[in-house]
């Protein structure tokens, strides 16, 4: 952890809003350009990983904490498998977007947003948990070895 | 030379496949060869990615002025193969932590030789 | 409405059920959630099998795009067939589940688990019904990610290594395998299989598509466990939990069976250019090591589970023996015991898993005299046992005799030979068992043991009555079979 270091600190404090809106930009241009939930998610967990990094796990976990990641993963899922059975019930083949607006092209453009909001919420929600659980292994064997020391310096 | 040049993608694609074969192989570090498998496994992006290209194309968006677009199917399956490139690791990796904590080693030939006996 | 939808329904339904168990966290809600999900897809399979035996192939274009351009999900005799053996599986598995699992692990360990399961089923579906060839892979790795996080939670510390050495070689696999799949999609600009299928004939001399061939088989066999490819199984299935071995050993090697023949005998062009090329030599020469090897090894194994997950190897060897014929009757036979060895192994590890449960080991020596004190689960494993023999009345007759009849109407006598000797190697094994459970004095361990409970012996019973079923009435399993082996020698789709 490098709480110490100012200059860190300060930069990072400044680059994460800027990482936030760039993963938001991502996220909602992907319906036009590159881009899209995969790259979307992975810079909004980033995002929070550098937090991590720079101010420790445990700041990182004040702001987004670990239930909530372990229900974040699976929601993506469903919101996107939901989609799918959505269109069914609307009569189209799994996946088909066309029925949910008016106009087919209108359908997809909801659709693949929905769909999208998914992925963003899987990816950035599972990058996040495999940060936490190995970073937090570490941590979980450095209190392991600190009371095993401990022991052995008082016996 | 210009034969070597023209098909450098796929000399590099060979070179990173045999490569990570090699290492999974021959190396007995448990992360090592993990390095060695994400190594195999970018060796197929640039094997998917390289046909992709329509020389004098632009990106596949739409727009005027533009006639020839470079095919954007390569890189949606490989944005899926990285994904599952990911996981894999990821899940190698938390094995190897697993194995440190339950053998306190992760060389294979040391984790085999506490079996034997 | 429904029946339309019945191809997108049977990925779907496991994959909706997956996220629910992971977001509920509780053991008991998890194994209900994979219980009525893996029924439901069952059901799914029965649907399909009616709806292709009346309008012949389905195709289902996935999110409205027409195939090839869109991911098609094609569903005709031979992955019917498949989807029913791995579907049908699973649902007797998995009510066996509960009572070991909530045993061993907390709720949210449940939780996890029973998720992962229903990961591992939707990926075997998945690469089974897709008609698409990059699909294929995904499907793969979901598949193959979720059995290693199951082989993972064994109890023995060497599940760990077991699964690390499982990654390792599952990933070179499915590598392989999407190598394979590039280069036919550099070669066609296609990745549905229908439409490879018509494609890839004219030009499967040329070097690439030789090349992908090269790399399919390699990564394929890799996946389906040949002989000297199958490194990773006797660890895999040995230190796995009960419900992972049980499913594993009945259905992933089988699917990555189903995969190589769909694409050596559909894609590239039928039997007749499966014949040309030197792998049905390559293949006959490796299953009958396998057969002899694996079976010799199994024979020296002190626990029980490495001995049929060696076994296993040495099975894989007779249904790969029957695709190396490339006739009628050896694809016959290879179908047949896809099916039947898929039941019988299940089950085997489901009752092993009951010993387990109650014995807390399933050593050959700790296992001396259960005979006695758990008579209907060492009932069963004979009765299996006896079906992997291929004893008369079981449904590995069935299947023997098929591969026999294949290799008599070559006239290869010398492999009938080999094919019954190799049956007896297996009756020394299961003999060994049988001489150990009934014939010794029950250990120090045995002496307070009890009966399993209803709860494992009920499914696994379901498929000691199958095996004794399906060895008596072959309409079922044989005639789809036969159906299945017509369609891939003539290689449509």
């Amino acid at each position: 952890m490098m709480r110490d270091t100012v200059i860190l600190r300060v930069v990072v404090k400044l680059l994460l809003p800027a990482i936030l809106i760039f993963a938001l930009y991502v996220q909602f241009h992907g319906e036009y350009g590159p881009g899209g939930g995969f790259q979307a998610g992975v810079a909004a967990a980033a995002a929070i990983i550098l937090y991590g990094m720079i101010f420790g796990i445990d700041e990182a976990q004040k702001v987004v904490p670990r239930r909530i990641v372990n229900t974040m993963i699976p929601l993506g899922v469903l919101i996107f498998a939901g989609t799918g059975v959505a269109s069914m019930f609307l009569g189209e083949n799994y996946l088909n977007y066309s029925p949910f607006a008016s106009k087919p092209v209108n359908g997809q453009h909801v659709g693949i947003l929905v769909v999208e909001a998914g992925v963003f919420i899987t990816v950035a929600s599972t990058m996040l948990a495999i940060f936490y659980v190995f970073g937090g292994r570490a941590d979980e064997a450095d209190q392991r070895a600190d009371e095993a020391g401990k022991k052995g310096g008082e016996g | 030379m210009t034969v070597f040049l023209a098909d450098l993608n796929y000399w590099v694609t060979i070179f990173l496949m045999i490569g990570g074969l090699y290492i999974i192989a021959a190396h007995g570090n448990m992360i090592k060869k993990l390095v060695g498998l994400s190594i195999f496994q970018t060796s197929v992006y640039l094997l998917f990615l390289s046909p992709g290209k329509v020389l004098g194309g632009t990106a596949p968006i739409i727009a005027p002025g533009f006639e020839v677009y470079s095919n954007p199917l390569p890189h949606v399956l490989i944005l899926t193969a990285i994904v599952v490139g990911v996981a894999t690791i990821a899940l190698g990796l938390a094995l190897v932590v697993r194995i440190h904590e339950a053998y306190g080693t992760i060389e294979d030939d040391e984790v085999q030789e506490m079996e034997a006996d | 409405m429904l029946a339309a939808h019945l191809p997108a329904l049977q990925v779907v339904i496991p994959l909706l059920a997956a996220p629910l168990c992971a977001l509920f966290r509780r053991g008991f809600i998890g194994w209900l959630i994979a219980v009525v999900a893996n029924w439901l897809a069952f059901a799914a399979s029965i649907g399909l099998l009616f709806r292709v035996m009346n309008e012949g192939v389905i195709s289902y274009a996935m999110g409205g795009w027409a195939p090839p351009i869109g991911i098609e999900y094609r569903v005709d005799m031979i992955n019917v067939f498949v989807l029913l053996v791995v579907s049908g599986v699973g649902a007797v598995i998995i009510p066996f589940a509960r009572t070991g699992t909530a045993a061993r692990f907390n709720d949210t360990d449940q939780a996890w688990f029973y998720t992962m399961y229903l990961l591992a089923l939707t990926g075997l579906l998945g690469v089974t019904i897709t008609g698409d060839a990059f699909n294929i892979f995904v499907f793969l790795e979901i598949s193959s990610l979720a059995s290693y996080v199951m082989i993972a939670m064994g109890r023995d510390r060497r599940a760990l290594t077991a699964a690390y050495q499982y990654l390792i070689m599952g990933t070179v696999g499915a590598t392989f395998i999407v190598i394979g799949i590039g280069l036919l999609w550099a070669m066609t600009g296609t990745l549905n299989m229908a439409d490879l299928a018509q494609r890839i004939p004219e030009i499967n001399h040329t070097r690439p598509v030789l090349a992908a061939l090269a790399f399919l088989a390699v990564g394929i066999s890799l996946k389906l466990a040949l002989f000297p490819l199958h490194l990773w199984l006797p660890n895999a299935y040995a230190y796995a939990p009960a419900v992972a071995s049980a499913f594993l050993a009945g259905t992933a090697t089988k699917v990555a069976i189903y995969l190589f023949l769909r694409f050596f005998y559909t894609v590239f062009g039928g039997g007749e250019f499966f014949a040309s090329t030197p792998i049905p030599a390559m293949f006959l020469a490796l299953s009958i090591v396998a057969m002899f090897a694996a079976s010799t090894v199994a024979v020296f194994q002190a626990d029980v589970k490495r001995m049929f997950a060696y076994s296993s190897v040495a099975q894989v060897g007779f249904i790969t023996l029957g695709i190396s014929m490339v006739s009628d009757a050896g694809l016959t036979a290879a179908m047949v015991h896809l099916f039947n060895h898929a039941i019988m192994k299940a089950g085997i590890f489901m009752l092993l898993g009951a010993v387990m449960f109650r014995l807390g080991s399933v050593k050959l020596e700790d296992m001396a005299g259960i005979g006695r004190k758990m008579p209907f689960t060492m009932a069963g494993i004979v009765i299996l046992g006896l079906g992997l023999i291929g004893t008369p009345g079981t449904s590995g007759f069935v299947s023997k005799w098929w591969i026999v009849l294949a290799a008599l109407e070559k006239d290869q006598w010398w492999l009938v030979a080999l094919i019954l000797v190799a049956s007896l190697i297996t009756m020394i094994y299961v003999g060994r068992i049988v001489e150990v459970a009934y014939f010794r004095e029950p250990s120090a361990k045995a002496v307070t043991l009890r009966e399993a409970p209803l709860m494992m012996l009920i499914p696994a019973y379901v498929l000691v009555a199958a095996t004794i079923y399906f060895g008596l009435d072959t309409e079922w399993s044989v005639g789809l079979a036969q159906r299945a082996a017509a369609a891939l020698l003539a290689g449509t789709y």
